[in-house]
C-alpha cells in the first residue's frame, strides 16, 4: 500500500498530443478493421479511416499550433514539453505535424488509387506469394489485394509524427523504427515487377537496421557522457564540459550517421536509388516527401538543441556531409536513365542542399531578422514534399503493358502524346531546378540565405554551381519529353480515377502558389520559431 | 492611385500568350492575333513614352506593392531614361520579328499557336525585366525569360537545335545561379542593416563592407558578362544563332543579351560603386578583347548566322567598354548603342534570315551575285550591313563614336585598340556583302525570289529608325543622358576634363 502511495502516474498532456493518439487510434481501427470487416468492404472502410484520421489529426494540429504557449526567456521559440518532458510539442514541431499530416493525406489518396491496374490498388495482391508462381496467379485473378497497407502508412506517420517531436533520445530511437518497420515492409508490397520490390526492402531493411545500430550506440555513448537521454540536460552537459570528450565526439558521430542515413545525405546515400526504384510509386513517393521531412525535424531538435553547444564539433562535419551530398547527387544523376532512380539520385541531391540551410544560422534568440536554419528548411521540406510527391504520381501514369515505364528512353515525345502530363511534368522538374515562380526557387533562396547568415557562404557557392550541375538532369528528361520522337513505341499514358488527377492537381497548384506567393508559409515557417529546450 | 503602365504594357502580352495557348491551332489565326496584341503593347508603350515620362525626372511610371514580406521582396516596376530606351526598344521589335517570321512557326515541333505564345510570353517577360526596380523581382524575371528562349530554340529551330538550346540554357543557368548566390548576399547585407529589402532605391543606400561588395558584384558581372555575351563566356552565341530562327536570334541578340548590358548599368554600377571601379580595368581588358576576337572570328565564318553572332560579340564588347569607362560619353553612348544595335542586328538577322529560307543554305560560300535577280534584298542586305559596321549617317555611327570618344577621356591605349574594332568590321560586313550580293551569279544558284511585301513591311521600320536616329541622335540622348548621368553620380567618379570642350549638342 505504501509503494503504490509512492507510485505517481506519469502526467500525460493529452490535448497538446492529441494529433499523434489520432493517427495511433486511426491506425489501430485500421488493424481491427482488417480483422473483422468483409474483405469486400475492407478497402472503402480502410481508405476512410486512413484519410479521415489523418484530416482530423490534421484539424487538431492546427488547434494544437494555436493554444501553443508563449515563453519569455528571450526566446523566440513558443511551446511546452509533454508526457514528463520526453516530448516537445513547440513551433517547429506543429510545423512539421501539419506537413507530414497534409503530405500523407495526399499519399493516401495516392495508395488508393485502384484504376490503373484494372480495379486493383498497386500492392501486391500476396505478399506471401512467391513472384511467378500459381499462388501469386491465382491471388491476382482473384482479385486480392493488401488493404493492410493502409494500417501500415497510419503507423509510418506516427513514428513520424514522434520522430522530430522526441525530447528524449530513448523515444526518439522508438519513434525512428515505428516509423522505419512498416516502410520496410511497405517497400516490398509492389505488384508488378516483384523481386526489384523485394530486393529493395531487403535493402532497405538491412541497411537501415545497421543505422538504427549506430544511432543507438550514439545514443549510448552520450548517455555516457551525460547520463541523461533528455536533450535539455545533455545540452546543459555539453555547455559544462570543456575540451574534447571521447563520448561526445563518438556520439555526435554515430547518432548522425543514423539522422543522415534516413534524410539519405552521402555517403550514407547508397539505399536511396534502389529503394526508390523498387518500391511502388506511391512508397515511394511517401517516403520521399515523409521521411525526409520528419528526418531533418529530429536531425535538427537533436543538433540544434542537444549539441548546440558543441556545434563548433559538428559544423565542419556538416559542411562536408552537405558538400558530398550535393555532389554525390547532382553527378551521378547525370548518368541515370530510369525516371525513378534519377528522381531518387535528385532527392539526395536536394537532402545536400537541405544541409545547407541546416549548417545556417540558428536563431535560438530573438536578435535575428530575416530567414533562419529552423525556418528554411521547415519552407524547403515543405515545397520539396509537394513536387516530389506529384512527380512520382505522374510517373505512376506512364505505362505499358508490364506496368509503370521508368526507362528514360520510354519516355521520349510524351510531350506530344500526353502535353498536359509532359507539362506537368516538366514543372516539377523546373521546380527542383529552382526556377524562380516555383516553390523550388524560394525555399533554395531560403536555404541560401540562412546559409549565408550564418557565415557559410562558400557552402552557398558550392551549392550554385551543383545547382546548376543538377539541372542539367532535369533538362534532360524535358529533352527526352519535348524534342525526341519516341524510339519505337509510343509511350502509353494511363488514364487514372480522380484520386491521382486531384493529387497531381494540388500538388502542382502548390508548387506555384509557393513560388508566387510564399509569403504565407515563410511567415508561418518564421512564426514556428525556435525549438523549446 | 495612378494608371500601372508598366504593369499593363508588360501583362499584355502574357495574356496574349495564354490567349494563344487556349485559341484553335490554326496558321490563320496565331500570327495576326500575335501581331495585334504586340502593336497593342507598342503603342500602350509609346502614349507612356510620351506623355507620362519627363526625361528628367528619375526613376517614373513607378509601382510599389509589398510582395514577400519576409524576404523584403516588392512588385516594383519603374523606369528612367535608361529602362525606358530598352522596354521602347522590345516593343518595337517584337512586332517585326513576329511579322518577318510570319511562317517560321509553321515547321517546329510544335504548333504554330506555341511560336507567337513563347514570342509573346518573351516580350512580356522582358519588359518586367527592363522594369523592375526590385533585384527579386529582376532576378525572378530574368530567369523566366530562359524558359521562352528555350523552348523557341529546341522547339523551332533547325538542326542541332537541341544542342543549343542545352548550351545555351545551361551557360545562362550557372550565370543566373550565381547571380543568385549574390542576390542571397544583399538580402544578408540588407537583414544586417536593419531589416531585408530588395528595392533597389534602399539597397543603393546600404553601408556595405569592401569585401563584401566585391564579391556580390562578381556574382552579378558574371552573370551579365553571360548574357551579354563577353569573352571568354561568349560561346554560346554563335551556336544558338546558328540554330535558331532568325526571329528568335533577333530576340535573343538584340533583347535578352541586352538585359545583360542593361543589368551592368543599374545593378554593377548602381549597387556596387566601390567595385564597378575596382573591376573596372580588367572588364575594360574583356571588352576590348571581346570587340577584337569577336572581330576577327566574325572574318573567318562560313555561316552567315555565326558571322552575326561575333559582330554582336565585338558590338557588345564596345557596349560593355562604354559603360565601364565611367564617363558620361561613354555611359550615354553604351545605352544608346544598345538601342541601336538591337535594331542593325535584328534587320541584318532578318535579311539573312530570309536569303537563308529562300535557298535553304546559310554558307556565304554558296552564294554570289544575288543583287541581280534580287535588288530589294541586297539594298536591304547593305543598309543592314552598313548599319552594323557603324557608317556615319546611320544610327550605330553615333553611340560608337560615342563611346569611343567616352574611352578616349579614361584610356587612350583602350580607345585606340578598341578603333581597330570599326575597321575589322568592315571588313566582315564587306567581305560577306561582296561573296553574296556582288560579283557573278553563282551557276549552282537558283535566281532569287526578291522580297515580298510582308519582309518589306517587316524591314522597312528598321530601316527608317536607323536613318532618322542616325541624323537625330538627340531625341533618344535627351532621354538617355539624364538617367545616366544619374548614375555616374553614384558611381562618384570624377569626370576627367576634355582637353578641347565640346558644348552638348554638338555632337553628331
Amino acid at each position: 500500500m505504501i509503494l503504490l502511495a509512492e507510485f505517481e502516474s506519469p502526467k500525460v498532456e493529452y490535448a497538446t498530443i492529441s494529433p499523434l493518439l489520432i493517427v495511433v487510434g486511426a491506425a489501430i481501427l485500421g488493424v481491427l478493421v482488417e480483422a473483422f470487416v468483409p474483405r469486400a468492404w475492407r478497402y472503402p472502410v480502410q481508405v476512410g479511416v486512413a484519410a479521415l484520421g489523418l484530416l482530423i489529426a490534421l484539424a487538431d494540429t492546427v488547434r494544437v499550433g494555436l493554444a501553443l504557449d508563449t515563453l519569455d526567456a528571450g526566446l523566440l521559440a513558443r511551446g511546452s514539453l509533454a508526457v514528463e518532458n520526453s516530448m516537445v510539442v513547440d513551433g517547429p514541431t506543429v510545423f512539421l505535424w501539419g506537413t507530414l499530416l497534409v503530405m500523407s493525406l495526399i499519399s493516401v489518396l495516392l495508395f488508393a488509387e485502384r484504376r490503373l491496374e484494372g480495379g486493383l490498388t498497386s500492392f501486391a495482391g500476396q505478399a506471401a506469394a512467391l513472384p511467378g508462381t500459381d499462388a501469386e496467379r491465382e491471388a491476382s485473378t482473384r482479385g486480392i489485394e493488401h488493404t493492410e497497407v493502409f494500417p501500415l502508412l497510419l503507423f509510418a506517420v506516427t513514428g513520424m509524427l514522434l520522430f522530430p517531436a522526441s525530447n528524449d533520445l530513448l523515444l526518439m530511437f522508438v519513434a525512428l523504427e515505428v516509423l522505419s518497420l512498416p516502410l520496410y515492409l511497405l517497400c516490398g508490397l509492389a505488384r508488378r515487377r516483384r523481386l526489384l520490390s523485394q530486393e529493395a526492402a531487403m535493402k532497405y531493411f538491412l541497411l537501415g537496421a545497421f543505422s538504427s545500430a549506430f544511432f543507438l550506440y550514439g545514443v549510448a555513448l552520450i548517455y555516457g557522457f551525460a547520463g541523461s537521454f533528455e536533450l535539455a540536460d545533455i545540452d546543459a552537459a555539453v555547455s559544462a564540459s570543456s575540451g574534447a570528450n571521447a563520448y561526445l565526439l563518438g556520439g555526435i558521430g554515430l547518432m548522425a550517421v543514423g539522422l543522415l542515413f534516413k534524410v539519405g545525405a552521402a555517403p550514407f546515400h547508397a539505399w536511396t536509388p534502389d529503394v526508390y526504384q523498387g518500391a511502388p510509386t506511391a512508397v515511394t513517393a511517401f517516403m520521399a516527401a515523409c521521411t525526409k521531412i520528419a528526418a531533418f525535424g529530429a536531425l535538427m531538435r537533436v543538433f540544434y538543441v542537444a549539441f548546440g553547444g558543441a556545434s563548433w564539433d559538428w559544423r565542419p562535419l556538416m559542411w562536408v556531409v552537405a558538400i558530398l551530398t550535393m555532389v554525390v547527387g547532382s553527378v551521378i544523376a547525370i548518368t541515370q536513365t530510369d525516371v525513378k532512380r534519377m528522381l531518387a539520385y535528385s532527392s539526395i541531391a536536394h537532402a545536400g542542399f537541405v544541409l545547407v540551410g541546416f549548417a545556417g544560422v540558428y536563431a535560438g534568440t530573438g536578435d535575428v531578422v530575416g530567414v533562419t536554419s529552423v525556418s528554411s528548411v521547415l519552407f524547403y521540406l515543405a515545397a520539396y514534399g509537394f513536387s516530389t510527391i506529384g512527380a512520382f504520381a505522374i510517373i505512376t501514369l506512364v505505362r505499358d503493358a508490364g506496368g509503370e515505364t521508368t526507362a528514360l528512353s520510354r519516355w521520349a515525345g510524351l510531350g506530344r502524346e500526353a502535353p498536359v502530363l509532359a507539362g506537368t511534368f516538366a514543372f516539377f522538374l523546373l521546380a527542383f531546378a529552382g526556377i524562380p515562380l516555383t516553390s523550388g526557387f524560394i525555399g533554395k533562396w531560403a536555404v541560401f540565405a540562412a546559409a549565408w547568415a550564418g557565415g557559410a557562404w562558400p557552402l552557398v557557392v558550392v551549392a550554385v554551381v551543383m545547382s546548376a550541375v543538377a539541372a542539367f538532369f532535369y533538362v534532360r528528361v524535358i529533352v527526352a519529353m519535348f524534342f525526341s520522337d519516341p524510339v519505337d513505341i509510343k509511350p502509353a499514358v494511363a488514364v487514372p480515377s480522380i484520386l491521382t488527377t486531384g493529387v497531381i492537381t494540388v500538388t502542382a497548384l502548390a508548387t506555384v502558389a509557393l513560388g508566387v506567393v510564399p509569403g504565407p508559409v515563410l511567415d508561418l515557417a518564421q512564426q514556428a520559431g525556435a525549438f523549446v529546450r | 492611385m495612378s494608371f500601372p503602365w508598366l504593369s499593363v504594357i508588360a501583362a499584355l502580352p502574357l495574356i496574349g500568350a495564354v490567349a494563344l495557348a487556349l485559341a484553335p491551332r490554326s496558321r490563320r489565326i496565331a500570327a495576326p492575333l500575335a501581331l495585334a496584341v504586340s502593336v497593342l503593347a507598342l503603342a500602350l508603350g509609346l502614349v507612356a513614352a510620351l506623355t507620362q515620362f519627363d526625361p528628367g525626372g528619375g526613376f517614373q511610371l513607378t509601382e510599389q506593392h509589398v510582395w514577400i514580406a519576409s524576404l523584403g521582396a516588392y512588385y516594383a516596376m519603374g523606369v528612367d531614361g535608361i529602362g525606358l530606351t530598352l522596354v521602347l526598344l522590345t516593343l518595337v521589335l517584337t512586332p517585326i520579328v513576329i511579322l518577318a517570321s510570319w511562317h517560321d512557326g509553321d515547321e517546329g515541333r510544335w504548333s504554330t499557336n506555341a511560336f507567337f505564345a513563347w514570342i509573346l510570353a518573351l516580350e512580356g517577360l522582358a519588359v518586367g525585366v527592363f522594369a523592375a526596380t526590385d533585384v527579386f523581382l529582376f532576378y525572378v524575371l530574368f530567369e523566366a525569360t530562359l524558359v521562352p528562349i528555350y523552348f523557341l530554340i529546341g522547339g523551332f529551330g533547325g538542326a542541332r537545335r537541341n544542342y543549343a538550346a542545352v548550351k545555351f540554357l545551361l551557360f545562362s543557368l550557372l550565370g543566373g545561379l550565381l547571380m543568385l548566390a549574390s542576390v542571397v548576399g544583399l538580402y544578408v547585407v540588407a537583414a544586417d542593416n536593419g531589416g531585408p529589402t530588395y528595392l533597389l532605391s534602399e539597397l543603393s543606400q546600404l553601408p556595405m563592407d569592401e569585401t563584401t561588395g566585391r564579391w556580390l558584384f562578381l556574382g552579378f558581372f558574371i552573370a551579365f558578362a553571360v548574357k551579354a555575351p563577353m569573352f571568354p563566356v561568349h560561346t554560346w552565341l554563335p551556336d544558338a544563332a546558328q540554330a535558331a530562327t532568325p526571329g528568335t536570334s533577333v530576340l535573343l541578340v538584340s533583347i535578352l543579351d541586352k538585359i545583360g548590358t542593361f543589368g551592368m548599368i543599374r545593378f554593377c554600377l548602381g549597387l556596387f560603386p566601390e567595385a564597378s571601379q575596382w573591376a573596372s580595368p580588367v572588364i575594360i581588358v574583356l571588352a576590348v578583347v571581346s570587340v577584337l576576337y569577336g572581330a576577327l572570328l566574325a572574318i573567318g565564318q562560313d555561316d552567315m548566322r555565326r558571322l552575326i553572332a561575333y559582330t554582336s560579340v565585338s558590338h557588345f564588347g564596345f557596349i560593355v567598354l562604354g559603360i565601364f569607362v565611367f564617363t558620361s560619353q561613354g555611359g550615354s553612348g553604351s545605352t544608346l548603342y544598345m538601342f541601336n544595335h538591337g535594331m542593325s542586328t535584328a534587320a541584318l538577322f532578318l535579311v539573312t534570315g530570309m536569303l537563308i529560307h529562300r535557298h535553304g543554305s546559310a554558307r556565304i560560300s554558296d552564294y554570289g551575285g544575288v543583287q541581280r535577280s534580287a535588288p530589294v534584298l541586297a539594298g536591304f542586305f547593305l543598309v543592314a550591313g552598313l548599319s552594323s559596321l557603324s557608317l556615319p549617317g546611320l544610327s550605330p555611327f553615333v553611340s560608337e563614336f560615342l563611346v569611343l570618344a567616352g574611352t578616349f577621356r579614361r584610356s587612350e591605349v583602350a580607345a585606340v585598340a578598341a578603333v581597330l574594332g570599326i575597321v575589322l568590321a568592315a571588313l566582315y560586313i564587306l567581305l560577306m556583302y561582296k561573296r553574296t550580293m556582288n560579283g557573278p551569279v553563282r551557276d549552282s544558284l537558283p535566281a532569287t525570289r526578291d522580297l515580298g511585301t510582308r519582309e518589306r513591311l517587316a524591314l522597312a521600320p528598321l530601316i527608317a529608325v536607323i536613318v532618322v536616329l542616325g541624323f537625330f541622335p538627340q531625341v533618344l540622348l535627351d532621354v538617355i543622358d539624364p538617367a545616366v548621368g544619374a548614375t555616374l553620380d553614384v558611381v562618384g567618379v570624377e569626370q576627367p576634363a576634355p582637353d578641347v570642350m565640346v558644348s552638348e549638342g554638338s555632337l553628331p
